[in-house]
């Protein structure tokens, strides 16, 4: 090194030493960290707030009409009708999860997270940790709530014990599993407006799509889209058989796929964010 | 202790930063220089382990940041003060970086309390004020009480107050033992604040040493020196003898004499073997703000839009007045030109480190001294003198 070495310049005798004890920093500091940011944001109670409103507000509507209807729902449960508020609930679990990551993006924020944690890999963990649970948990306990209602209201079969599972703890993991894939595809794009478009198309656009494929030559294109777009996936949860067709997912089979289709595009969110610029 | 070596980083086909070594020592303020768009961020994010480095590698304590153990321990920062989510209260802003370092809560508080923004803990940072915000990113690097110190323009949008509290914290802190990097575009802060400068244009090293040596180094002295204007004979005798002595010597417009090279005690020794008379002769020192102007001239990406068209007009011919600088229109004695032009590689006698220590080259040492020397404002020149 050429730089001049004037006695001023000379290292102290003594690098400072920090008296507050120091220790390893672990993966439950940054839950506790992601737990403090989820919370102490507004976006996150008014994405929260809305959905919990659509849940109730939907599925007790669809309640209401479906118990003063004539019609005997003959062997069909009360439960299918939490699909109505599923629908608009995931769409506020997926700005919820492109915002929980993107928005460090956007405000630079994540620069500094980075900084206190140097560890990528240990963020996006806790950030996905935290959020899957805060989302399972709430809608977990709205959709029982809703199901119960609608099951009192409604006079129809008697749901079975599996039946309840899928529409209440299912209907939780699956919508957190949206949420997850929502979180990866914004650590990839690092965009809230962007994430979100890509996001909500992918949820809408197969099945408006698939509408529209009248050419018989699309004909099984289109039968595919029916059958694996993401409402329709969150049909089959509530139902034993395959709603549309004889195959497709039905039962826990479209919790899988959704599950699948997060941990692999999460997969590649850890690769890029831990390779990229930030 | 913060060591780089050989660091490049290219985004694309621009080179934003192209082989910078230099070391930054612990106990002193190490000031961090170059003009807009030099590349001080992208090497303070280098340094970060936010971005990989395309080439050259840069340690904190022998270890890159992302492989320090206890990292939050032992560096923090302030990169950018809007880095933080303007929802988020200033307390839990830090609060969720306490934890995520694993620094106890209390410590949150203190650092609050360290930055004067304790009274407006509670509030959302969107509402902050520019100094606020400079204020919160200065106590989320001062968090983890770490050992290395790294602030990126600290006391842009600061009151003079701020001002003057952020320059006694630098110096607070490298006494205490702290390695303090703190990059800057603004020489007069460095001046007060560093001990030691590392200076950078374009991407490239153009100074490491301390403020001392840079200020000796890149400052023109100069005499003025006014004979009777009533003899212009003597005037003319006088810059012979000077000459002749070794002495560089130039019109200034008012015709007065302006001479380097030579100690004001020996022109005026000259002067009386010739039996000039002199009615001035006073030592003129330029401000180190026009020192790093003109060591960074040929370095600035950014300039106006009045220098570009000056820049795209027919070259002058000699004697003409100097690129557009038409309001002074008499100064042409003193060469302008030099300023605009960046000096070819290998020729600008500051484009590298001093290869001996405490051997600063004497000012304007090499011939043609003034070609870089003139300032943009050449009116201010002797009043700037520090």
């Amino acid at each position: 090194m050429t730089a001049p070495a004037h006695p001023q310049h000379a290292p102290a005798p003594h690098a400072y030493v920090s008296p507050i004890p120091v220790r390893r920093a672990h993966l439950g500091d940054a839950l506790a960290s992601e737990w403090t940011k989820i919370r102490s944001v507004r976006s996150t109670m008014w994405t929260l707030g809305v959905m919990i409103l659509l849940m109730v507000v939907i599925g007790l509507g669809v309640a209401a009409i479906a118990a003063s209807s004539e019609v005997s729902m003959d062997e069909e449960t009360a439960l299918g009708f939490g699909f109505f508020g599923m629908l608009p609930a995931s769409i506020c679990v997926i700005t919820l999860g492109v915002l929980t990551i993107a928005s460090e993006y956007g405000t630079g924020m994540i620069r500094t997270t980075l900084t206190a944690c140097p560890s990528r890999a240990r963020v996006l963990t806790a950030k996905a940790i935290v959020f899957f649970l805060l989302v399972f948990t709430v809608t977990t306990v709205v959709a029982t709530l809703v199901a119960l209602a609608q099951v009192a209201l409604v006079d129809a079969a008697e749901p079975s014990a599996d039946e309840w599972l899928r529409a209440t703890v299912g209907t939780g993991a699956y919508l957190a599993a949206l949420g997850l894939l929502s979180l990866a595809i914004g650590t990839i794009i690092r965009h809230s407006a962007g994430a979100i478009t890509v996001m909500i198309g992918l949820l809408l656009l197969p099945l408006v799509a698939a509408l529209f494929m009248f050419s018989v030559a699309l004909k099984s294109v289109q039968e595919w889209l029916f059958t694996y777009a993401i409402p329709s996936q969150m049909i089959a949860l509530y139902s034993a058989q395959p709603p549309f067709g004889e195959d497709g997912p039905a039962g826990w089979e479209p919790l899988l796929i959704m599950g699948g289709t997060a941990a692999v595009v999460l997969a590649g969110a850890y690769a890029l964010l831990n390779s990229r610029d930030v | 202790m913060i060591e780089a070596v050989g660091l490049t980083k290219r985004y694309g086909a621009k080179t934003a930063v192209y082989d910078l070594s230099f070391r930054v020592r612990p106990g002193v303020v190490t000031g961090f220089l170059g003009p807009n768009g030099s590349g001080k961020s992208t090497t303070m994010r280098m340094i970060l382990g936010l971005d990989q480095p395309s080439a050259g590698h840069v340690t904190i304590g022998g270890h890159p940041f992302r492989q320090l153990p206890n990292a939050p321990r032992q560096v923090g920062a302030l990169l950018d003060a809007k880095a933080v989510h303007g929802g988020r209260s200033a307390r839990s802003h830090l609060l969720s970086l306490a934890q995520l370092a694993g620094i106890p809560a209390q410590r949150v508080d203190e650092v609050l309390g360290v930055v004067g923004l304790q009274d407006v803990a509670k509030r959302r940072s969107k509402g902050f004020s520019l100094g606020m915000g400079q204020r919160l990113g200065i106590a989320a690097a001062l968090l983890g009480d770490p050992q290395v110190l790294l602030f990126d323009e600290p006391v842009n949008g600061l009151d003079p107050e701020g001002i003057l509290w952020v320059r006694n914290l630098m110096k607070k802190l490298a006494a205490e033992g702290r390695t303090v990097f703190v990059s800057s575009h603004l020489m007069s802060e460095m001046a007060l604040t560093a001990d030691h400068l590392i200076v950078i244009g374009r991407g490239q090293l153009l100074a490491d040493m301390s403020v001392k040596d840079f200020i000796s180094a890149n400052s023109a002295d100069f005499a003025r020196v006014r004979t009777p204007g009533t003899e212009p004979a003597q005037r003319e005798k006088l810059t012979t003898v000077l000459t002749e002595a070794g002495g560089q010597v130039l019109s200034e417009p008012d015709g007065a004499l302006r001479v380097t090279g030579l100690p004001l005690p020996r022109i005026s020794d000259l002067a009386h073997d010739a039996d000039v008379r002199l009615w001035e002769l006073s030592p003129h020192q330029a401000s180190l703000e026009e020192a790093y102007m003109r060591l960074t001239q040929g370095a600035v990406d950014y300039r106006s839009t009045d220098d570009r068209l000056a820049h795209l007009q027919p070259p002058l011919q000699p004697g003409q007045p100097g690129y557009g600088v038409p309001q002074q229109p008499s100064v042409q004695d003193v060469p302008q030109q030099g300023w605009y032009a960046p000096p070819p590689p290998g020729q600008n006698p500051y484009a590298t480190a001093p290869q001996a220590p405490g051997h600063a080259p004497a000012p304007a040492p090499a011939p043609g001294p003034y070609a870089p020397q003139a300032a943009p404002r050449p009116s201010d020149t002797p009043k700037d003198a520090r």
